[in-house]
């Protein structure tokens, strides 16, 4: 019987740290900035609540009790760092906090503010996607670095640096005025996408840690979406890490083989994340406000007509990348560029299309650009050039499948 | 929150400047410390003489040792710096984006502790 309890009491604690963690912690520190401090202050009320609960019941309303049992923490923080010197402001903040609204029976939703404060300019690029993994999921810095390819004490230490700057800098935890609101929101979606493709980078899905970023991250498109109804790229990327989710069963194959999109079996793919895609995507074009992730999922909406046609509609992807391309000015967009054209007017235009970028120098350490050319060299019957092509990008790819798949197109040639 | 806004830029540039130009820049500050008054975010501002008139000073076995020049020589130096009072860092950083310097030089925005 104790046990059950002990069991239900640590279920309902875990569904509750799921959907409250980050609600908890963007709400107890939406005035003191101080993240840290409610993060501590969090993880000793879940403590406190494994250890009650059980014994007394689960809590009516278990959001309020935490709130509640983390306040009672921070005060006792702020007592035993009296003796260290505090400012009068930041007395005065702690204080404030502790009498504001004492009995809350729902928690206010403050964490759009506290995703726009973790995507602050002000927050080094390669904090902000960590920080929003453990501030709104409670991802811990060992887990987040895993999933980043860092230590956990170098990623630690990158969360600590950018929360004492949240609250030594005064970064605000709101919605940006509405002049600065599509670059500030770029900054979000990207650390959210960033998260995604962390989880990307394992498609077997062997290592559990990174394929949760790749789901947690659709979880907190979904948040964001939620949030922020009006604006169109939050859908846009939603519906671009969707389509992506759905073909993750398609990209490799039972021998654990890399297999191209254009190779990759239709039928494998997730039918209802990509409809969820396609509907979100249609949604977003009614703002009349298009941007990079509406123009990215279009691609991939583009590629699954082959679903139905039994052919990507290329001529449309052309296009995509077209607008892409001004938008961004980005090499990569231009190199899935010149790979759409070779599909629409031959591998000859398509390498000319390459050539205009491969003026760019960071190309020479890019596999997928020196994948594609071999790709199109081969086609064009450039045997000795395609072999040598393939050869830089085996030399420079990580992933032993891709390496594999790459290594059996050389010989193929 | 109180933010100083410090102003980085090339201090030779003014001694190329003809005076016609100097009188616009000075313009152009006049109206920016007027407009941090009005909106009631000003707290102080100075500007500083050139670095060459600049003395570092060191104590070493309890001896004064002073430098003739700025703590560091750089490309672009201190020349002057505003403060003032807003509730966060965009707030500072709109002010800072607007001071005339901010086309040509850099401006560090610091929080200031609150004592």
């Amino acid at each position: 019987m104790a046990e059950e309890l002990d069991e239900l009491a640590r279920a309902v604690a875990e569904a509750v740290a799921r959907r409250s963690y980050g609600k908890l912690v963007a709400f107890l520190s939406i005035r003191t900035r101080d993240v840290a401090a409610s993060e501590d202050a969090l993880a000793d009320a879940f403590a406190a609540a494994l250890a009650h609960w059980p014994q007394t019941g689960v809590p009516e309303k278990p959001e309020a009790w935490l709130l509640t049992a983390a306040r009672r923490k921070l005060a006792d923080a702020s007592r035993r760092r009296r003796t260290i010197a505090l400012s009068e402001g930041r007395l005065r903040l702690i204080a404030e906090e502790l009498n504001a609204v004492p009995e809350e029976t729902t928690v206010a939703d403050e964490r759009l503010g506290l995703m726009f404060a973790c995507a602050h300019p002000a927050i080094h690029e390669a904090a902000r996607a960590p920080l929003i993994l453990q501030t709104i999921l409670g991802f811990d810095a060992a887990t987040i670095g895993s999933a980043f390819l860092v230590s956990p004490a170098a990623m630690g230490q990158r969360l600590v640096r950018a929360k004492t700057r949240i609250r030594e800098t005064g970064i605000p935890f709101r919605l940006p005025e509405a002049s600065d609101l599509p670059e500030r929101l770029e900054a979000v979606l990207d650390a959210i996408y960033a998260a995604f493709a962390e989880g990307w980078t394992d498609p077997a899905g062997t290592e559990t840690r990174r394929r949760d970023l790749g789901e947690e991250a659709i979880w907190l498109g979904r948040l964001l979406v939620s949030l922020l109804p009006a604006e169109p790229e939050a859908r846009g990327l939603l519906a671009l890490m969707l389509y992506a989710e759905a073909r993750r069963p398609a990209r490799r194959n039972q021998a654990g083989d890399y297999v191209p999109l254009a190779e990759q079996d239709a039928t494998l793919w997730d039918a209802a994340m990509i409809e969820e895609a396609e509907a979100l995507l249609l949604e977003a074009s009614r703002a009349d406000r298009v941007g990079r992730y509406q123009l990215e999922a279009a691609v991939q909406s583009a590629h699954v007509v082959r679903r139905k046609s039994g052919d990507a509609d290329w001529e449309a992807i052309v296009g995509l990348y077209d607008a892409l391309h001004d938008l961004t000015r980005s090499m990569v967009v231009a190199i899935n560029r010149a790979v759409a054209i070779a599909e629409t007017e031959g591998p000859v235009a398509g390498l000319a299309a390459l050539n205009l970028v491969g003026e760019d120098r960071r190309l020479s350490l890019y596999q997928p650009y020196w994948a594609a050319r071999a790709d199109l060299l081969a086609r064009t019957g450039a045997k000795d050039e395609a072999a040598a092509a393939y050869e830089r990008a085996i030399g420079l790819e990580a992933d032993p499948a891709v390496r594999r798949f790459l290594q059996a197109r050389r010989e193929r040639i | 929150m109180k933010y100083m806004l410090l102003i980085y830029s090339d201090e030779t540039g003014y001694d190329k400047s003809t005076k016609a130009d100097i009188e616009k820049v000075m313009a152009a500050y006049g109206a920016y410390g007027q407009a941090m008054r009005k909106a009631g975010v000003y707290v102080g501002a100075d500007r500083l003489k050139p670095t060459g008139a600049a003395s570092t000073v060191t104590l070493k076995d309890g001896k004064t040792k002073v430098l003739d020049g700025p703590y560091a020589e750089t490309k672009e130096q201190l020349g002057g710096y505003y403060i003032v009072d807003v509730p966060d860092l965009d707030q500072a950083i709109v002010w800072a984006s607007r001071c005339p310097a901010a086309a040509h030089g850099k401006i560090e925005v610091r929080p200031i502790w609150e004592m």
